[in-house]
């Protein structure tokens, strides 16, 4: 049967997966967002709830606490300075426990991804599904943030309302790299690697707490490969309205990192769960 | 019209291991189907294949006249599954389960309800269609498995152990639902390890071990042409073993050893089998009964369908020790 054969090495040459994996953004993986969104209907104050006592933690012990003995940054309050960085912190959390331990319990202990791909939905879409999910826990919790934050009157430009863009980019980023993890990891307390050695680090030196300006020349430029300092300079710059054409390459390269690692939480998953 | 189900060579391998060898068959629409074999004989993976889940490693799989390679997105649309695993919901109630399962398959809000409604009192649900999934018996998820899987009004309902880790009246419950979905004209595809259950509903079968195909039919064609209609079962020390076998050999009987038991395979008359061991004394006991599904495949596969089971199952034991 060479007619078969040559469709199935068709089916599995590299260039046609990666076009399968941006494909399976479409109407199917909405379907499986939607099925974590009847779940979300279901907790959705204590989800909120939890997504942001952390941050206005760190927001009271930090901003009111330690801001007294901090001078000012760049002409701002230490509080003004690290608002904006934990609406930033604080959607990259839910975006990246959102696919991690969540998804990592949804796919293993409830299977509920191979029953989802016994269904006309491909297991492509399903993780597509997920990491809209991902993102929108993270635009979420971020907003909450961004709106209790704007209560305390620390947003100071009507720039503001384009954060929820940055959260959206945000989210993303995140989700596809917690994703990739839930592809490998062997078990679920493998994740705790994940947040010590990925995610702690991102959220310490990505400027949430200090200006990145103070720090040795090699920590800046390698600040500059980390997703979050992006997602903090532009949440920080439209809060303030301290706002250049600058910002767009910010944007850009979320935009692009996104874009490029697309495909490999997909071709984990499928490597994960399909001999 | 094309087959249900038709298998051409159809091969898969794990690293090099292979599970399925190169089989052949065809499933017609209609009927039930049962693939028989014990645990490792590759079940789960050949109905894994037909509903798109694995990929074909070599060979031909067509499930509905659709290749399974070129067309999963409209095979998956016109099969039903029921995986060996339960893997329902936790997080949804049991009529939600049903619903949020009617939304993968397109169907509108209004007739999901109505069919969720109906798959519910069919299944003897419906009192517990707000129920958290989890707070529902193993009974009741595995038919609430089985309504997930008919929620789209699928043409080939597939069904991997259907009965497995069941109490007895639950597997009877099970049992009667399947009929009457066959005799709306569902085609069935289960697996099972267990010989009543394929005897009791299927149509024809396959009876595979180590990933290949060693007999298929009608359940009374296998019984019939294999083992014949009856069988005695005689214990015999095992040293006086040898003997007996002689003497049977001399009567042209099949027999196979199991432990201390001999299964004696009479191809039509009894009486000069049952003469010869009611005059040998080196017998402990025996008896004479109708021949199942369990003596063709302890003759085609030289163990029983549970041996890999009464393995672990002793191994258990030791350990408990």
């Amino acid at each position: 049967m060479p007619m078969l054969k040559s469709l199935q090495a068709e089916n599995t040459r590299p260039s046609n997966k990666i076009i399968t994996s941006y494909k399976s953004v479409n109407r199917w993986a909405i379907k499986v967002f939607s099925r974590n969104l009847v779940v979300f209907k279901k907790n959705w104050a204590t989800t909120i709830l939890f997504n942001i006592v952390e941050p206005l933690l760190y927001l009271a012990a930090l901003g009111a606490g330690l801001g007294i003995i901090v001078a000012d940054i760049e002409g701002m309050s230490y509080i003004q300075f690290i608002a904006p960085g934990i609406v930033a912190m604080s959607a990259m959390w839910s975006a990246a426990a959102e696919c991690s331990y969540d998804s990592f319990v949804r796919m293993h202990f409830q299977k509920i991804y191979h029953a989802i791909v016994a269904t006309p939905v491909s297991l492509e879409e399903v993780v597509v599904g997920e990491l809209l999910y991902g993102t929108f826990k993270s635009l979420l919790s971020g907003t909450v943030i961004m709106a209790v934050i704007a209560a305390l009157g620390l947003v100071l430009s009507p720039w503001a309302l384009l954060v929820p863009i940055v959260l959206i980019l945000n989210g993303l980023v995140f989700s596809q790299i917690a994703m990739i993890w839930t592809g490998l990891v062997p078990k679920i307390d493998s994740f705790a690697y994940f947040f010590t050695l990925v995610v702690t680090p991102i959220f310490l030196f990505s400027g949430v707490f200090f200006p990145l300006d103070v720090m040795p020349e090699l920590v800046r430029q390698l600040a500059w490969l980390l997703p979050l300092y992006h997602v903090v300079v532009l949440t920080r710059s439209l809060t303030i309205g301290l706002v250049s054409f600058e910002l767009i390459y910010h944007a850009l390269w979320l935009v692009v990192f996104i874009l490029i690692i697309f495909p490999f939480p997909q071709a984990l998953m499928r490597r994960r769960l399909i001999k | 019209m094309p087959f249900a189900v038709e298998a051409q060579n159809l091969k898969k391998f794990y690293n090099g291991f292979q599970a399925v060898a190169g089989v052949n068959f065809r499933i017609n629409r209609g009927e039930c189907f049962g693939i028989l074999g014990p645990n490792g004989a590759g079940k789960t993976t050949l109905v894994e294949m037909i509903y798109c889940f694995l990929p074909v490693s070599e060979g031909r799989l067509t499930v509905l006249g659709d290749n399974v390679v070129e067309e999963p997105r409209s095979i998956k649309k016109r099969l039903g599954v029921v995986p060996q695993e339960n893997n329902l919901d936790l997080e949804l109630t049991v009529r939600e389960n049903l619903l949020v399962y009617a939304s993968y398959y397109d169907i509108s809000k209004p007739v999901a309800r109505e069919r969720a409604d109906q798959l519910l009192h069919f299944f003897g649900l419906s009192s517990k269609a707000n129920q958290e999934v989890d707070r529902i018996s193993g009974g009741m998820k595995r038919r609430l498995t089985i309504a997930r899987g008919l929620i789209h009004t699928p043409e080939i309902l597939i069904l991997d152990e259907p009965t497995t880790g069941l109490d007895p009246q639950s597997r009877r419950m099970i049992w009667e639902h399947l009929r009457q979905l066959k005799k709306r004209g569902l085609t069935l595809v289960l697996t099972t390890h267990y010989m009543d259950e394929a005897g009791q509903l299927c149509d024809n079968l396959i009876i595979m071990n180590r990933g290949e195909i060693l007999e298929e039919g009608s359940p009374s064609d296998l019984i019939r042409r294999q083992v014949g209609e009856k069988v005695i079962e005689a214990e015999v020390n095992p040293s006086k073993r040898e003997h007996l076998l002689d003497n049977l050999s001399a009567l042209t009987c099949e027999t196979q050893v199991s432990g201390d038991t001999v299964y004696i395979f009479i191809p039509e008359d009894e009486t000069a089998v049952v003469d010869l061991l009611k005059n040998n004394r080196e017998l402990d006991t025996y008896r004479v009964r109708p021949s199942t599904l369990e003596d063709v495949f302890l003759k085609l596969t030289g163990r029983g369908l549970d041996y890999a089971d009464a393995e672990e199952f002793a191994g258990r034991e030791y350990q408990a020790l």
